[in-house]
């Protein structure tokens, strides 16, 4: 069964603004499914539509086979959501928003309880339950959203940014935290902004931009289109220009390191044996940005400067 | 609210419609009773206060030279008017800051996304202007024991009058919220429109010492109906028929209740 099914989704705001031009989007069951694009594409509209946050305008959308329109209870009952803008009660303490939002979807305070040390605890805030949301930090923020979101045992959970403004030890702890849930059978829908963390975490991709989805497949589909790959190589001895590699374009970064690109089609392996026969050791490799990050680029910028492209 | 049964959540067992409105009802109940309580310095004191100093002006003080009205002393008459007062005050003001701070700062949210029908959620607000309501009232009326005797002519009468009051300007709260965007839209309705309501809502006098003309002016205000159906209950006397003072209340909560649902489930002033 689909987790979500989006079928000609539509949104025009009072002003006039077309956020959703008729999205069309399928999560399957079980999926860790990224949703991604540039501030203004239409990503947390679509999200609000789908959480009953924001009216639609046309279009259908199902949750586990629920209609929204038809049978709003039974469909909300399946989604955990955790916004992008925090939405806390600031004067109220963890613990009371956690049993708050568990009595809102019908949990009894007893079973609410023990969900509560569960959550609380596996987010790292079991020590904070008695404070005030106020007196959180910002990263503690939205892990007590992410516990919230969780507090009825939702089978989707969609996370709109939940990492921003999250140190990187913690966020590091949340993409752990997020694999669990998924791995128990949470479907989960990201938006985030950092890239790395779609390509790390989600299997399936969709790119939405100007309200319109560019692009739906499998992470490993989509970063398979990518036509160039560039990748930075510090050298163990010192070079004063960039070395001929034999057709691949090479740039000089600084007298240690080299930047070589790759086009789609050519081997590492294929580098490295030129790289031995010229005789540079590599002493460490790293990508130069990000694989997602290069795909994205290109697809938000297809529009302005199509003849630029480094995407099929 | 139907017993529809709802699927099985991941982790929870099937769960009945009914069951979670009613959770989710008592939950809401409980979150904005917790709120008086928290702010009890903003939402018990303040209207405490204030009457305490009706009845020592109005009252003791003024009310010595007045003598009676209607039959009765000037302080037992303004008695039940200085509940109502508070009773209408404190309702409709714990409702419109109530709600409108939850859609502030956005954790109004919390509530839309849940499975929680429009109905549950107007109730729980409801229940949270009365709770704040009563307990402004039984205190208010303590302070009225100090300064007079109070008998109560009709227990059901009064009871009923004062719970259905507090219903409806816990509704008119609620949709004053509904579309209030700023801070200056929850402060325009309780000063231009329910104060002085109130005030010439016969809390202070009976309209019998108006002209006719302004008598009948008097019988367009809904406050009239509720003060004098209280004040009825308590003494026994009263400018309007009960009957009429029933009937006003009802209608008014009907339409009131509606517009809020109407409100809520198209979403106006909480979703684009």
């Amino acid at each position: 069964m689909d987790a979500l099914v989006i079928k000609r989704l539509t949104k025009t705001y009072g002003n006039g603004l077309q956020a959703l031009k008729g999205i069309d989007l399928t999560v399957p069951e079980g999926d860790f499914f990224a949703l991604l694009g540039p501030n203004g594409a239409g990503k947390t509209t679509a999200i609000g539509i789908v959480t009953s946050l924001v009216n639609k305008t046309s279009g259908s959308v199902q949750v586990f086979g629920y209609d929204l329109d038809r049978q709003r209870e039974a469909a909300k009952l399946q989604i955990g959501v955790v916004p992008q803008e925090v939405n806390l009660h600031m004067f109220e303490t963890c613990r009371r928003i956690l049993i708050n939002q568990a009595g809102y979807y019908g949990v009894p305070r007893r079973v609410a309880a023990a969900r509560v040390e569960k959550y609380l605890r596996a987010l790292r805030l079991w020590d904070r339950r008695d404070d005030i949301a106020r007196s959180l930090s910002g990263g503690m923020k939205r892990r007590l959203m992410i516990a919230r979101a969780l507090i009825h045992e939702p089978r989707l959970l969609i996370l709109d940014e939940p990492t921003a403004g999250v140190d990187i030890e913690i966020r590091r702890s949340m993409w752990e935290f997020m694999r669990e849930i998924n791995e128990a059978g949470v479907t989960i829908i990201l938006t985030t902004h950092y890239l790395e963390e779609a390509e790390s975490l989600c299997r399936d991709i969709a790119i939405i931009d100007e309200g319109l989805i560019i692009e739906n497949d499998s992470m490993t589909n989509v970063i398979r289109k990518l036509q160039t790959e560039s990748f930075v190589l510090t050298l163990e001895k010192a070079v004063q220009s960039a070395p001929d590699l034999d057709g691949y374009p090479v740039e000089l970064r600084n007298e240690h390191e080299i930047e070589v690109t790759l086009s789609k089609g050519q081997s590492l392996n294929s580098l490295f044996d030129v790289l031995s026969k010229k005789s540079l050791h590599v002493v460490s490799m790293r990508t130069k940005t990000n694989r997602l990050e290069e795909l994205f680029m290109g697809l938000v910028e297809q529009k302005d400067r199509p003849s630029e492209l480094h995407y099929d | 609210m139907t017993e529809t049964t709802l699927p099985v959540t991941k982790g929870g067992a099937q769960q009945s419609l009914l069951r979670i409105n009613l959770i989710g009802l008592l939950t809401i109940v409980r979150k904005e009773a917790h709120r008086v309580r928290r702010i009890w310095v903003q939402t018990i004191v303040p209207p405490v206060i204030t009457m305490t100093l009706y009845f020592v002006i109005f009252g003791t003080l003024i009310g010595r030279r007045i003598g009676e009205m209607d039959g009765v002393p000037y302080m037992n008459y303004i008695a039940p008017g200085l509940i109502m007062m508070s009773v209408i005050t404190n309702s409709f003001g714990n409702v419109v800051s109530s709600f409108f701070s939850a859609k502030l700062q956005l954790f109004l949210e919390e509530m839309l996304v849940s499975p929680l029908s429009y109905a549950t959620i107007v109730l729980g607000f409801v229940a949270g202007g009365m709770i704040r309501a009563m307990s402004v009232a039984v205190i208010v009326t303590a302070v009225a024991l100090f300064f007079t005797n109070l008998d109560v002519a009709h227990p059901f009468i009064t009871l009923s009058i004062i719970l259905l009051t507090a219903m409806v300007f816990s509704l008119a709260g609620l949709i004053n919220a509904i579309f209030a965007n700023k801070f200056d839209d929850v402060s325009i309705f309780p000063t231009f429109v329910l104060a002085p309501l109130t005030y010439l809502g016969g809390v202070f006098f009976s309209i019998s010492l108006l002209s006719p003309v302004w008598q009948k002016v008097a019988l367009l205000n809904p406050v009239l109906y509720m003060v004098n159906g209280f004040r009825y209950g308590m003494l026994g006397v009263s400018d309007i028929d009960i009957r009429v003072a029933y009937a006003i209340i009802l209608v008014f909560f009907v339409v009131l209740f509606t517009t809020a649902m109407v409100l809520l489930k198209r979403g106006t002033g909480i979703r684009h």
